[in-house]
């Protein structure tokens, strides 16, 4: 942050993780992370295998309880709170390997999010597919992702790509705050992959989103903020051009190709 | 036409319903063409049967709630109008209550006991997944099959004779052929109102949760609530069954909620295609159909319907008629 301008008010965090902490036996998964992601921000998370970002994760969509720590969704604290209120406090994530309603049909999958959205999904009076309003919804939706011409082809039959758009196309359908992107890019192609990313970058700026990605390329192009996550523990956030710099991430992680240039 | 209408599922099974529910319809008279009678008594078999399996199926096809105790529905409904005739007829009043033969008192007031007994179980067996589910279902079935065992007022093992069929205005429950169509009337409206469940916004999300349950929480969704809900309204249409059968046998024993009853319900239902509603009814009639035909040779009929349960599981995960009906809807 530049220190010569005065700053008139803290910015309101879209997420504040202090302080985590959790073990499973005598492995310490989380070894105190602090973390944060402002409004209409990328923030990437990277480390290397086993860095514990999986277990981070669990821990922010509440999947499973930290030890020790707290969790601030929109400044609220959700440490306790159970996963699904999370949700609805504008919380909405994608999977590292897809999570997606297999035998609802791609355009199914949206309309369940959208009725989810409403909170009037817990009645039986109205046929779903059958809600003209809900179906353009959710045919806009798809169209953004560029799968309205597979909506009514089942989950299942899909393509890895095409589901992975999918699942973002679902994970934004409640207009979230806060998105929680695991590993997006995983098991893509080079040209799916940068399709992705051109994805992302026009969603920038309407969510807060917290990227999990191991793609550097993605990472650099996307983020504001990276922070760096070694044994469970975040070693270093900072812009992208200075966590290139930095001697101890690049011990730790990036490839000499990365830190050059 | 720039939105692309979901295409119906249920074309081709509403076809097959309407041809089934014709040949139900037309059940009384080819018996008296064919001269004979006792088929009204085991289409009628097939009917109550069809209706628990149906209630079955809507926690087991669309929730993934692998229910192994719902005999205890079946055996709560059937004893509830069962006691209250006994009362109303020879057992004097039972807590300052006279008990009632009035279909209208005492088939809502079996269900409303189901539906409590449903709330409870579902309370505590929904807190867990799976096998666990399973066992705790399990228990809780042994649990009502014992507990009818011991109710010696109520005859104990040997059940509990019912004199009368419950009574109605203007229509005379005692007359098979009345009686049969009273029961195929309940299953239409039972049948039809499940499918409407499954097609609505709740049965939408419900099914969501079996097929991912991370994505569907994820989303927002309380589970509890929703499979909560479902196996109560499950609980409630078995529970009717249960009714119905205690009064076209006029006898309702311990067994009727026995832990072999609920395999035999579970059975029937993935006989006949788990998650179709209409599968599971055809399913009751094949299975009922098969245990008359096979126990009028052999008194081990069990020998070879083993088999053909193992060979249609085997055959394909959609029983005998998942295939025609189009699989699940969603």
């Amino acid at each position: 942050m530049d220190k010569t301008q005065p700053v008139p008010w803290v910015p309101t965090t879209l997420l504040r993780v202090q302080g985590l902490k959790k073990h499973f036996g005598a492995v310490r998964a989380t070894n105190g992370v602090d973390l944060d992601v402002m409004p209409g921000e990328i923030h990437a998370l990277i480390g290397p295998n086993g860095a514990g970002k999986s277990t981070l994760i669990a821990q922010i969509c509440g999947e499973i309880a930290p030890d020790e720590g707290r969790i601030f969704i929109n400044e609220k604290e959700v440490t306790a709170t159970s996963a699904f209120s999370r949700a609805r406090l504008g919380l909405s994530r994608s999977f590292q390997i897809t999570e997606l309603c297999p035998e609802y049909s791609a355009l199914e999958n949206v309309i369940l999010a959208l009725v989810l959205k409403t909170g009037r999904a817990f009645q039986v009076w109205r046929n779903p597919r059958r809600d003209r309003g809900l179906i353009e919804q959710a045919e806009e939706r798809l169209s953004r992702v560029g799968l309205l011409a597979r909506s009514n082809i089942r989950v299942a039959d899909l393509a890895h790509g095409e589901k992975r758009q999918l699942e973002l196309a679902v994970a934004v359908a409640r207009d979230p705050k806060l998105l929680l992107l695991d590993e997006p890019m995983a098991g893509m192609g080079a040209e799916e992959s940068s399709a992705m990313t051109h994805q992302l970058l026009s969603m920038k700026g309407k969510y807060g989103i917290l990227l999990v990605e191991h793609d550097m390329d993605a990472v650099f192009k996307l983020a504001d903020r990276i922070t760096v996550l070694v044994y469970g523990k975040t070693i270093f956030t900072g812009a992208p051009a200075q966590v290139r710099e930095h001697p101890e991430v690049r011990a730790a992680y990036l490839g000499d190709e990365h830190v050059e240039s | 036409m720039t939105t692309t209408a979901l295409p119906a599922k249920l074309t081709r099974a509403a076809w097959l319903g309407i041809a089934g529910l014709a040949l139900l319809l037309a059940t009384p008279l080819i018996a008296s063409l064919t001269g004979t009678p006792y088929l009204i008594n085991l289409v009628t078999r097939f009917v109550i049967y069809g209706l628990a399996a149906v209630s079955l199926d809507l926690v087991l096809g669309y929730g993934a709630l692998v229910s192994f105790g719902h005999a205890m529905f079946f055996g709560l409904g059937g004893y509830v109008v069962a006691i209250s005739s006994h009362h109303a007829t020879d057992g004097g009043s039972i807590f300052g209550w006279a008990g009632s033969q009035a279909a209208v008192v005492v088939w809502p007031l079996a269900i409303a006991c189901c539906g409590l007994l449903g709330a409870a179980v579902g309370y505590l067996a929904l807190r867990t997944r799976g096998v666990q589910f399973i066992m705790i279902t399990l228990a809780f079935g042994q649990m009502v099959y014992f507990i009818l065992v011991s109710l010696q007022v109520y005859g104990g093992d040997d059940g509990l004779m019912m004199n009368q069929r419950s009574h109605f205005p203007g229509i005379d429950f005692s007359r098979p052929i009345t009686f049969y169509y009273v029961c195929l009337a309940l299953l239409v409206v039972w049948t039809l109102l499940c499918v409407h469940i499954v097609n609505s916004r709740f049965g939408m999300v419900l099914q969501g949760l079996r097929q991912s349950e991370r994505r569907a929480v994820n989303l927002g969704v309380a589970p509890m609530p929703y499979r909560l809900s479902a196996f109560v309204i499950s609980a409630m249409g078995t529970g009717l069954a249960g009714v119905l059968w205690a009064n076209f046998a006029g006898l309702v024993t311990p067994d009727m909620a026995s832990w072999t009853k609920s395999g035999e319900l579970m059975a029937i239902v993935i006989l006949g295609g788990v998650g179709t509603l209409l599968g599971p009814i055809a399913g009751a009639a094949v299975f009922l159909g098969l245990e008359q035909a096979l126990s009028a040779w052999t008194e081990h009929w069990m020998i070879v319907m083993g088999p053909v349960l193992v060979i249609v599981v085997l055959a394909g995960k959609n029983g005998l008629f998942g295939g025609w009906l189009g699989a699940r809807n969603g």
